[in-house]
């Protein structure tokens, strides 16, 4: 056998499992179960009436037509969908920016699955969850001290439901002060992630966006014009997803502190700064983290996930109930903040996603504070790194700052591979999956041209980023040498390209089987 | 079978070639100067992206170097001429040609502005279309970028993978003035086109809302701001015509309506008549950026002069624009030109344009 | 050079330092410290985070958590009968599996062309779903059942075009409070008052309360208390003639062999998926789903993520990708009640469909019958010990209030006592319905043998004296 060749590190043999497995109704066979469920015992079924104790028009006539699988063609077709999906644990994870996603460790999936967290129930009696309380208590006070802030809600159970925390929770402060009509607006910027405008309409604010300045700083002016007797909160993350951190974020946060508003910290892109800075130092009142992300917890998807909300002293009475407590010997429910007429109340039943918060806790005294601050560096390091090997490409380019660093993340533009070959960057993104990788643009419209959002985080090796970038390399050179083919991709995915024409019609889109059969069969 | 209709534009950029700046009436000059004909070719770049479905097509086009020459040479086998021009084309030509495809599932024509305007004359906005850029002035965004984009654009569209129109400006400079070294643009009307945004969409992230739908909430918006028994001067525009759509109300697409109480009052005034009735109630205006370089007064609106400005006031003036259309402008100011320095002067600086319902972005107003 | 930092941490490969100088070498710096130039001096941290340190392996991280974990006393360890939102069914392992499978776990927000399993199994999810509701359209699920609800409620006063809502006095009052969070200040809420004997809605009370300005009329099949709505129908017709659109909740669990809510004139139903083959990870395992039928003015509506069967330029060829781009901002009520899409439960949601495709038709109709024969006859046993008795006379499916108040005892005072008998004693309900005054929600499921409730029945005897 010759020498194997590895000159070359991008993965041109590879080929994503492809099953063409049927979707579940068509494995449907008469007779067959997937499980046997436990009877009553039949004393049980004798002593009552059962089924037949419901009122006629709430009998089922019809049993539901969910298909008949027996259980090994059920776990078969879930593992090969399985198969099909390119979660974190098989890839390098670059091209999925602004969302963070890092080594999920498994010491801590395999003890949220103990049966202690698992069967838990949240209205058990305080004494039976003195362990599981004293993890979110903790934890809170970790984040905490992360973010200088003095007091955290876990209930928030994802990114968009914890800037509605924090909306609700800016509405509750002007509630206490019967102001909530007058100050009903919420300053932010273009380049927020849309939820920083959509969730807080939901509590019936008005969104005034600000446009970059020429370092891609939220514009001073712009933010300065817009301040008024209206203005509730100013929304913003920092660094924004192009990675460039705002310098002047103290001189905002002042000018807004004076006008009577608040500042909200959207800390999606929280990574690049663990022990380096804090929300609560950089004039904000309160802040979110997203635990799946900063913190490791999987993505699971989209979900469960949970979205941390801290906040200042003065903002801790509002904050939803319950709050977990520490009298010095044991943890207790704080229902506190009920008492107040003015505070949130509830952003989510029980007490948020436990087994995230668990997770979010072992990773963090897996790292140390020592850890923390690596995390931080590291996955500085590695954009930087990224970017500089990026910016040598004739076709690359990324706004604002030059020769400045960036934090974690760099949108980058492609406008001039765009012009000089016809190939945008969703071909690029269609044609890196043929190599495993994902890949990702921007948020709709795009602010920067043709963009491209890398966000290697402390996770991958250097070997992996230097993959990543051959592989970008090689499609870049692609582009110019033969574009078609980037055009058409992909080839080696699980499927070919989209024809999404049916996706805005009614009469053609489906969203589940029985429309499916209704409107093609 | 689906009908394609295909219009060139035969003398479009000639005077590009030898210095002039468009060739509207002056291609006779032109051509002495020795200016090459090269519309042909760059439709040609075009048209060739269509070829892998030529079977399936009907090309409707006019005689000889209109189009018919064209299509033959590439060897689409359906060619059906609906219009014969005589002799040296014109505008009418083009007109004319055009009213002949209406009903065509997508119009192909190459040319330049001033071509786009003839196709807006004679179809309006009832067939979707696609500009080849030819010419010499080429500032509507009718036009793709190249003409491989627009045959590409066009194969899509045909194939039916992009369904979705939008509404494109027609805009042209007035090329008298432009031969002498200024730059004045106006608005002529829109032409519908494919909208190829192209919508791959991130798992985390909602989806993008077509330019209509911005534009609707926009005006759901301003209609709610509406105060009673006030006026409202509504300008020029798409955005601000889907204004008076919300208000079941008709309008001039590039002339000034006066509303209030969300009926009409006079339509299409003239800025003698806008003076006139700024006295008789207190009165607002809204504007929406026109053109291809975002003017919000003195380009296609020059009825809202610098008197009528000042008696407004700069805080009764009520700025829309899509969220897309302020990108288009990477940060750069909206433009303001009413010709009366201290009207321009009172405008600048930052005001707060309305993008979609409750959301507003704040964007600076200058002259430059 | 910088001693700051872990180097060579397991989670992080460039950590080792040959790596990171050779990294820091190749941006032309130095150290880490030399990092983050962009943040200002004034705001930079300069002292060590006080935080623990960490542990110094694997291993004692696991020890230390698990005993954390220890200090807990799990539904495993004793014998529980609580409920009110959250439920202790059994979970297939296959379920387990599945949601424990890498791939899925550590997913996120890839396309359609290399996370395919992932919208396949969500779109089959929805499809299940839509099966077990008999509706036609199902979303990729949101938070739980009260971020269910309140979005229903809120998609319902879209389509009516009007801003009040109606809901039944016996709500969760922990639901209630999320819907007003949500609803505010848009919406206005208004309990409709709950009839003393049957724990069910007072359908006169109800129809003084309609007026045109009601949106929504919601209620809940089974409600809280665990009884079914006697009077749906007469419900869902007073809310149509009122103009208003009916929004139903139901237990997912229940639907093998209780009607579905569009039977008795549900225009949009939800509820929540945690019954479904996921544990109740102390109230992590929330998962909420929202139906409608197919029709745009519906589907138009729903805020979340809807994955549909699509064609790929590839004849034969199929993949699945987002249905109707223009829903989050179309018309005009919806302008003014928008609402947002993000990271919610999709890992749940694949397990529903997981325990829906295992379960099958014949799964979840017997799931159904044991579970209320398990429930009724822990109710008759329960209502049979000496001055206890059913709070409410209507059939319910799984949950039942118990009256203890001739017993001299307060609620708190005997879940107390069961406690130590290692049985968790149903919701006490003193507290957020006090004019039940001593009463208790009792869960039971298919989980529960007859011993497990003859335990219960003997331990409440003897607390009871």
């Amino acid at each position: 056998m010759k020498k194997i060749d590895r000159s070359s590190k991008v993965r041109t043999g590879f080929h994503q499992a492809k099953w063409d497995e049927p979707v579940i109704f068509e494995l449907s066979k008469h007779g067959e179960r997937g499980i046997l469920v436990n009877k009553a015992d039949p004393k049980v079924a004798e002593a009552v009436e059962g089924v037949n104790a419901l009122p006629e028009f709430l009998k089922r006539k019809e049993a539901p037509a969910l298909p008949e699988i027996s259980q090994p063609r059920v776990l078969r077709h879930y593992a090969r969908l399985a198969q099909e999906t390119l979660g974190a644990d098989v890839n390098i994870e670059i091209g999925q920016g602004t969302c963070t996603v890092k080594y999920s460790p498994k010491v801590n999936d395999q003890l949220a699955n103990l049966p202690q967290m698992r069967e838990m129930h949240p209205l058990q009696d305080e004494s039976t969850c003195q362990g599981i309380m004293e993890i979110m208590y903790n934890t809170g006070k970790y984040m905490c001290e992360i973010s200088g802030m003095d007091r955290f809600s876990f209930q928030p159970s994802g990114g968009s439901q914890a800037i509605l925390g924090m909306a609700s929770l800016v509405y509750a402060y002007y509630k206490s002060r019967g102001e909530e009509k007058q100050r009903n607006e919420i300053i932010t910027t273009i380049y927020s992630h849309p939820s920083d405008a959509a969730a807080p309409h939901v509590k019936g604010f008005k969104i005034i966006y600000l446009h970059p300045d020429e370092n891609g700083y939220p514009d001073y002016e712009a933010f300065k014009a817009a301040v008024n007797e209206h203005t509730a909160a100013f929304f913003v993350a920092n660094p924004e997803d192009t990675g460039v951190y705002n310098k002047n974020v103290l001189k905002f946060t002042k000018l807004l502190h004076e006008a009577g508003g608040l500042c909200a910290y959207d800390q999606a892109n929280a990574n690049g700064l663990l022990g380096v800075t804090r929300a609560r130092d950089a004039g904000f009142d309160m802040c979110f983290f997203n635990l799946h992300k900063t913190f490791s917890t999987p993505h699971g998807c989209g979900g469960p996930a949970c979205g941390a909300v801290g906040c200042s002293k003065e903002l801790e009475k509002f904050l939803p109930a319950p709050l977990i407590g520490f009298d010095g010997e044991k943890y207790f429910y704080d229902y506190e903040t009920t008492n107040n007429p003015s505070a949130i109340g509830k952003i989510r039943e029980f007490n948020g996603v436990a087994p995230v918060v668990l997770k979010a806790y072992a990773w963090i005294r897996s790292m140390g504070p020592d850890g923390l601050y690596q995390v931080a560096k590291t996955a500085v390091l590695n954009n930087n790194y990224m970017f500089k090997k990026l910016m040598e490409f004739h076709c690359v380019d990324a706004p604002y700052i030059p020769g400045k660093q960036r934090i974690e993340q760099c949108r980058y533009t492609l406008e001039t591979l765009a012009k000089e070959t016809g190939v945008g960057t969703a071909d690029v993104q269609r044609r890196m999956m043929d190599f495993g990788m994902h890949y990702w643009q921007s948020h709709h419209p795009y602010y920067v041209p043709e963009p491209m959002t890398l966000e290697p985080t402390e996770t991958p090796s250097k070997e992996d980023i230097d993959e990543y970038i051959e592989t970008l390399k090689y499609v870049f050179d692609e582009a110019y040498n033969d574009p078609e083919k980037v055009k058409n991709a992909p080839y080696q995915s699980v499927c070919h390209q989209l024809d999404e024409s049916n996706m805005d019609d009614p009469a053609q889109w489906a969203v589940t089987w029985r429309c499916y059969l209704k409107k093609f069969q | 079978m689906k009908h394609l209709g295909l219009i060139v534009n035969p003398i479009a950029g000639m005077g590009g070639s030898v210095g002039l700046k468009g060739t509207d009436g002056v291609a006779a000059e032109a051509a002495r100067l020795g200016a090459v004909r090269h519309s042909g070719d760059r439709a040609e770049k075009a048209l060739r992206e269509l070829l892998p479905i030529k079977d399936d097509l009907c090309v409707l086009c006019a005689s000889g170097e209109m189009g018919e020459a064209l299509a033959r040479k590439l060897g689409f086998p359906n060619v059906q001429v609906v219009y014969r021009s005589e002799g040296e084309t014109t505008a009418d030509d083009t007109i004319r040609a055009a009213r002949a495809m209406e009903g065509a599932d997508l119009l192909l024509f190459a040319g330049g502005d001033g071509t786009a305007r003839n196709i807006y004359e004679a179809l309006g906005e009832k067939t979707v279309a696609i500009g080849i850029p030819a010419g010499v002035k080429i500032h509507s965004p009718v036009y793709a970028i190249r003409p491989e984009a627009a045959g590409k654009l066009a194969l899509r569209y045909l194939e039916g993978k992009c369904r979705r129109t939008q509404e494109a400006e027609v805009v042209d400079i007035d090329e008298a003035a432009y031969r002498d070294g200024r730059v004045s643009t106006s608005l002529y009307g829109y032409l519908m086109i494919p909208d190829e945004r192209d919508y791959m969409q991130h798992g985390k992230a909602p989806s993008p809302v077509s330019e209509h739908a911005q534009q609707e909430s926009i005006a759901c918006d301003m209609v709610e701001r509406m105060l009673p028994d006030t006026y409202y001067l509504i300008g020029p525009g798409s955005t601000t015509r889907t204004l008076m759509d919300e208000m079941g109300l008709p309008d001039t697409l590039i002339g000034v309506d006066l509303v209030c109480n969300k009926k009409i009052v006079q339509m299409d005034l003239s800025e003698q008549e806008i003076l006139k009735r700024l006295s008789e109630k207190p009165t607002h205006l809204v504007l929406t950026p026109t053109g291809g370089q975002g003017y919000l007064l003195g380009r296609g609106n020059q009825q809202l002069s610098g008197r009528v400005v000042k008696k407004i006031g700069k805080e009764n003036i009520h700025v829309l624009a899509t969220k897309e259309k302020l990108f288009h402008l990477m940060g750069r100011a909206l433009l303001v030109d009413t010709g009366d320095e201290e009207a321009d002067r009172l405008l600048c600086g930052y005001t707060r344009v309305i993008v979609s319902y409750h959301e507003e972005q704040m964007c600076r107003i200058a002259t430059e | 050079m910088s001693v700051k930092g872990f180097k060579s941490h397991p989670y992080i490969p460039n950590s080792v330092p040959e790596v990171e100088q050779e990294m820091l070498h190749e941006i032309g710096l130095n150290s880490l410290e030399e990092l983050h130039e962009e943040v200002p001096d004034e705001i930079i941290l300069k002292n060590e985070m006080n935080l623990p340190e960490a542990f110094g392996s694997e291993y004692e991280l696991r020890r230390h958590v698990e005993k954390l974990l220890k200090k807990n006393s799990s539904c495993d360890d004793n014998l529980n009968f609580l409920g009110a939102g959250c439920y202790q069914h059994y979970v297939p392992a296959i379920c387990d599996e599945i949601n424990g499978k890498g791939e899925f776990l550590t997913a996120y927000g890839g396309e359609s062309y290399n996370d395919f399993g992932r919208f396949q199994s969500l779109f089959e999810y929805e499809s299940l779903m839509a099966e077990l509701v008999d509706m036609e359209v199902v979303n990729v699920p949101t938070m739980d059942y009260s971020q269910a609800a309140a979005t229903a409620i809120r998609m319902g006063s879209r389509v009516a075009k009007r801003t009040g809502v109606l809901v039944p006095a016996s709500m969760d009052r922990e639901k209630l409070a999320v819907i007003r969070n949500y609803c505010t200040p848009d919406l206005t809420i208004e309990e409709v008052k709950c009839d003393e004997k049957t724990g069910c809605m007072d359908l006169a009370d109800l129809k003084s309360k309609l007026n045109d300005s009601i949106g929504v009329v919601y209620f809940e099949n089974p409600n809280y208390f665990g009884a079914f709505e006697v009077n749906s129908r007469e419900i869902a017709n007073a809310a149509h003639d009122a103009g208003a659109q009916c929004v139903v909740g139901v237990d997912p669990i229940s639907l093998g062999v209780v009607a579905v809510p569009r039977s008795y004139g549900a225009d949009i139903v939800c509820g929540d998926l945690q019954p479904l083959g996921i544990h109740m990870n102390y109230g992590g395992g929330q998962s909420g789903f929202m139906a409608t039928m197919d029709d745009p003015t519906y589907v138009l509506e729903f805020p979340s993520r809807l994955f549909g069967i699509c064609r790929t330029n590839t004849e034969g060829e199929y993949a699945f990708a987002d249905v109707a781009y223009d829903r989050t901002s179309f018309g005009h009520l919806r302008d003014k009640a928008k609402e947002y899409v993000g990271t919610q439960t999709a890992l749940w949601g694949i397990t529903a469909g997981v325990y829906l495709a295992t379960m099958g038709p014949e799964g979840m109709k017997e799931v159904g019958e044991t579970i209320m024969q398990n429930a009724q006859y822990a109710a008759s046993k329960l209502a049979a010990l000496p001055n206890v008795s059913l709070r409410f006379e209507t059939p319910f499916f799984k949950e039942f209030v118990l009256d203890f108040n001739k017993t001299g005892k307060t609620v708190k005072e005997i879940n107390k006592a069961l406690l130590e008998k290692h049985i968790f004693g149903g919701k006490d309900l003193s507290g957020d319905f006090p004019a039940l005054g001593q009463c208790a929600m009792y869960c039971v499921t298919e989980v529960h043998t007859k011993e497990d409730i003859d335990t219960l029945v003997s331990a409440l005897s003897e607390i009871l004296g």
